[in-house]
């Protein structure tokens, strides 16, 4: 075989690209299902709780190109065992707001639209619950969180410790509902041939797909084929099945063609779940020196009442910073709203918020500069598992970080420096995300092509590209695995008949896929090594390989990407407006596959981060028990114009531990503790601290007491 | 979403006799609003009549300097023309403050005047809305607005609305003293800006003064001579509806304010013309603190809801610090 540079770690352009900006690259919405196809629109319920007291459909089943309304009474029924809102139609009852109460199949989507407002629903309705507080009595202790993380964390005597501390910090923290929006809402494309349900779909693993429409409609496994080769970013609530997979799936059924359903965008506020809000008190007790006796970070969040989604929000501090007394708690109420989900970095994403945020006033209220705080209280091993780390340069992430940022002589006061009528401020936040992996299987095939025409490895495996380049970074692992160049290898991923894998979900995906490949690669080449003397059998080779999951250094050690925030806000003292014009980023990702879409990964997490900090809110109407700000008009996401100047960089320390590409996983890292940088920065130009996000212009006067 | 005749009538008066005749038709300009609007089921036209190539996309000059913009001048290019830029600043900067480069290069000048309120509970048929369906009362006003109204709100009874409306460029041409030229079934007449949009009153679902069928052929914008300026906050930096805007114009002579305009956004039903502040303004002195206390007497009438507080130093500040600015551009 021919020795090449290694491509592992190349800014490799795009493989997807060209097809992409060409605009044939099929995304659910455009795939060719071989037969004219039917659409289909979903009639919402306006209230919270009840029950449908009437529902008249025989206007819109009478207009002319309509196909078929579907309703509680008249859908297909589904099997028992489905969970959170997937039986959906099976019912009169209702859990929440926006839940699908009938559904209209027409020849197109306008006639479609037009239906839906000719069915008839009332109800016989009960008073919305959906606002979340401290108070509620119905507070309750989940078994366990996202992801399997114990509920609580109880280490030593938290508060005798907070009671002796020189210093103390108590604080709450809160951030709101916010919705998962990539640019491609939930589209489902789904065709029946016999009992046998193919369906294009937008999701981050076909795998993850098939369960619940096997379940729900009695099938074996291997007669569901779901398709995804391209998706149009995901964030999280493309993870998991949602309704727009059974509704798909069971209007084709009744209607016998295929059915697309392409959510609206203001559905992608009900339909597919969103971030739970958060309150979060966080206390932390140190000496004089700065250094941790005490860290409590109890969380107060939200599930629904067909569901629990219990968001691992103080996970982060159980990683994060040496302490002997420790403590995190996780409350959930059930609400009258739909049933959260993932949404980047679930859990990270707010609890480092209050974390990062309390250990900014921590370090004013010291008078220590905040870099500093953070190193004095590194921990040495993992603070709650007590397991050595597998890899940990959070330091350096923050010393390399001060350095590029120009931090060095940072004036510890706020409020100190102005240009014009802007105010001018710097802070920093630490990032961590869990490293980890999951199952995975995978198949090479070599082609000997009776050895005249070039050798072609035809790598197959599950994985999903959601817009973060694995199409690429995975061509590139197996070329390197294989030790041939890129155009040697032929990707299949997006598509369940491949060999199962999990989602593109948790920073898992190259970890999990890329492992997978490289070791069946090794495999492969040790045949031909073995058994054809390195050289290529005139009819090929296949071989099957992959992970069982967790790699064997996962129970003994620690595995955590981290990195360090530096930012730069300015806030207009006549308006309150938040700009950012700067900010560096550095990153203990272990190995970047690919420098460049790597890059773009790190800067999309932050500016959401951004937009975290000041602009993403879902708003609840506590009356009418909805969210009233359902579109992109209204639910403010950053612009161009909010992010400026981002200086990204990460180290280079592979993670020898973590798996076989030393790689730590960058799709969430990023987010972390962003917004508390943004939040520091925004004190320490102001003076202000801002407990609750997002920092709006309106609470820039109401922390100056003018409202 | 209803189902809709298009019709392309040859001219203006045609298309103005098409709506006269249909009580539930309406004029298309951009589409920009009208068209989401009819999306969402709150717009239920049964017939549309495009008059984006019927209404003028010329901006001529007038006899005594002031300009006349044909309703069908795309925003895009009413913000790029020379004469608005060099003679009404305020206004190009109005423009380009709103939407989107996408959306202004669709929306019209005479579209852009009508657009409707953002509010929530408006642009969601299943929730009260007076001004969509009246008599069923608002859901903003103890619901969510925190970017709703301060001022000429109506607070009680079946007319109640605490809506703003969301127009940057409007408020500029308020400033401006605009006269707006409407064709109607009866023939031609000129309206103040200033009177083409009205306050809730008893009767939230009427926008403006315009009678069914009525078309905008131009707006006209008399000579102006000083400098002006406008000034839009907003929740971030892009692609945002004002928290409040201020569009103003000064001419300061030796200290001493020889004439103001001054209209904000983002703070009623209707753009508001401060005409308090301006009085208090003319004669004084062009000083931050004579600003101040000018916004203030203004900002006297406001009654703000539970959480939209902030819109009154907000505007306070934004007032003081556009008219310090274009005192210090007069020195």
């Amino acid at each position: 075989m021919t020795t090449i540079d290694r491509l592992v770690g190349a800014g490799v352009d795009r493989i997807d690209g060209p097809a992409k900006v060409r605009g044939t690259a099929p995304y659910a919405f455009e795939q060719d299902p071989g037969e004219p196809i039917a659409h289909l629109a979903v009639v919402q319920s306006t209230v919270n709780r009840g029950r449908i007291s009437r529902l008249d459909a025989t206007r819109a089943e009478a207009m002319p190109g309509v196909l078929a309304v579907l309703t509680p009474a008249s859908a297909p029924r589904l099997a028992e065992g489905l969970s959170s809102d997937l039986p959906v139609l099976q019912s009169l009852d209702v859990h929440y707001q926006g839940q699908v109460v009938a559904a209209v199949v027409a020849e197109t989507s306008e006639i479609a639209a037009a239906a839906i407002g000719a069915v008839v629903v009332e109800y016989a309705a009960e008073e919305p619950d959906v606002v979340l507080s401290t108070d509620r009595a119905d507070l309750y202790a989940p078994e366990q969180l996202m992801a399997g993380f114990d509920t609580d964390s109880v280490i030593g005597d938290v508060d005798g410790a907070l009671a002796a501390a020189a210093v103390t910090i108590d604080a709450t923290y809160e951030t709101p509902t916010q919705h998962n929006n990539p640019i491609e809402m939930h589209t489902s494309m789904a065709r029946w041939d016999g009992d046998s349900l193919t369906m294009w779909d937008a999701n981050q693993g076909p795998h993850n797909i098939v369960n619940d429409l096997a379940k729900g409609f009695g099938l074996d496994r291997g007669q569901v084929r779901i398709i995804s080769p391209y998706v149009g970013g995901a964030f999280g609530s493309k993870a998991f099945p949602h309704p727009n997979q059974m509704l798909a799936a069971m209007a084709a059924r009744v209607v016998g063609r295929t059915v697309v359903f392409e959510l609206t965008r203001p559905q992608m506020f009900t339909l597919v779940g969103h971030r739970t809000p958060t309150i979060q008190r966080v206390r932390l007790g140190a000496d004089a020196d700065g250094r941790l006796t005490a860290i409590s970070h109890e969380v107060v969040e939200h599930t629904s009442k067909i569901s629990e989604f219990a968001e691992q929000t103080a996970t982060p501090t159980r990683v994060l910073y040496a302490a002997e007394n420790r403590r995190t708690t996780h409350r959930l109420a059930r609400l009258d709203v739909p049933p959260p989900t993932i949404m980047r970095a679930p859990g990270e994403t707010p609890g480092m918020f209050a974390l990062e945020s309390a250990m900014d006033e921590l370090a004013s209220a010291l008078g220590i500069d905040p870099v500093e705080l953070r190193i004095r209280n590194e921990p040495t091993e993992d603070p709650e598992r007590h397991v050595p780390w597998s890899s940990r340069h959070l330091v350096e992430c923050l010393r390399t970080g001060a350095e590029r940022f120009g931090w060095a002589g940072r004036d510890l006061r706020p409020r100190m420096r102005t240009e014009g009528r802007w105010l001018i401020g710097t802070g920093v936040a630490s990032a961590t995300y869990p490293t980890r992996r999951r199952k995975a299987q995978c198949r090479i095939s070599v082609d000997g092509r009776g050895g005249t025409a070039p050798v072609r490895y035809l790598v197959e495996i599950d994985g999903s590209d959601i817009g973060t380049g694995a199409w690429t970074a995975l061509s590139q692992i197996a070329a390197d695995a294989l030790g041939v160049a890129m155009d040697a290898v032929e990707l299949h991923i997006g598509d369940s008949r491949l060999p199962r894998a999990g989602g593109a979900g948790g920073s898992t995906g190259l970890a999990s896929w890329g492992s997978a490949i490289v070791l069946t690669a090794r495999d492969l080449r040790r045949r031909l090594d073995d058994e054809f003397g390195g050289q290529v059998p005139a009819d090929g080779v296949t071989v099957d390989g992959g992970i069982e999951g967790e790699g064997p250094h996962a129970k003994t050690h620690s595995m955590h990407a981290f990195g360090a925030h530096f930012v730069e806000v300015r806030v207009d003292a006549d308006s309150g407006e938040v700009r950012v014009p700067r900010a560096t980023s550095v990153y203990d990702a272990g190995t970047v596959v690919n420098a460049k879409t790597g890059r773009s990964q790190f800067i999309g997490g932050f500016s959401m981060g951004v937009s975290m900090a000041l602009h993403e809110e879902t708003l609840t109407d506590p009356r009418l028990g909805h969210y009233v700000n359902h579109d992109l008009a209204e639910y403010h996401v950053a612009t161009n114009a909010d992010i400026g100047e981002l200086d990204i960089s990460w180290l280079d320390h592979p993670d020898e531990l973590a798996n076989e590409l030393g790689l730590k996983g960058i799709g969430e890292i990023g987010i972390t503790g962003a917004a508390a940088a943004v939040a520091n920065a925004y004190w320490h130009a102001t003076g202000l601290r801002v407990r609750d996000l997002p920092i709006t212009p309106d609470k820039y006067f109401r922390e100056l007491g003018l409202t | 979403m209803r189902e809709f005749r298009y019709e392309q009538p040859p001219d203006v008066a045609g298309a103005v006799a098409l709506v006269a005749g249909a009580p539930d038709g309406a004029f298309l300009g951009g589409g920009t609003n009208l068209v989401d609007l009819m999306k969402l089921g709150v717009a239920t036209p049964d017939l549309l009549v495009d008059v984006r190539e019927l209404t003028s996309r010329e901006i001529t000059d007038l006899p005594d300097g002031g300009v006349r913009i044909g309703a069908g001048v795309p925003n895009a290019d009413l913000a790029a023309d020379r004469r608005v830029r060099e003679r009404f600043s305020v206004l190009a900067q109005a423009l380009l403050a709103g939407a989107s480069g996408q959306l202004r290069n669709r929306a019209t000048t005479g579209g852009n005047l009508l657009q409707r309120t953002r509010c929530g509970y408006f642009t969601d048929v299943t929730k009260p809305c007076n001004k969509r369906l009246p008599g069923s009362g608002c859901g903003a006003l103890e619901g969510v607005h925190r970017n709703h109204a301060i001022l000429g709100q109506t607070l009680d009874g079946p007319g109640t609305c605490v809506a703003t409306h969301p127009s940057d460029m409007a408020v500029a041409m308020l400033a401006l003293d605009a006269v707006v030229r409407v064709l109607g079934p009866d023939g031609e007449r000129a309206v103040p800006l200033a009177e083409l949009h009205r306050l809730p009153g008893e009767d939230p679902s009427r926008d403006t003064t315009l009678r069914h069928g009525e078309l905008i052929t131009a707006i006209d914008l008399p000579p102006l001579g000083f400098p002006s300026r406008y000034r839009k906050a907003r929740d971030r930096a892009s692609f945002a509806f004002a928290l409040v805007s201020v569009a103003a114009a000064l001419r300061v002579e030796d200290g001493v304010v020889r004439e103001a305009r001054l209209a904000l956004g983002g703070v009623a039903h209707t753009p508001w013309r401060a005409l308090t502040a301006e009085r208090a303004l003319v004669g004084g002195p062009a000083t931050e603190d004579a600003f101040a206390a000018a916004a203030a007497e203004e900002l006297e009438a406001a009654t703000p809801l539970r959480d939209n507080g902030f819109k009154v130093p907000l505007a306070r500040n934004l007032v003081v610090r556009t008219l310090a600015d274009l005192t210090e551009g007069s020195r």
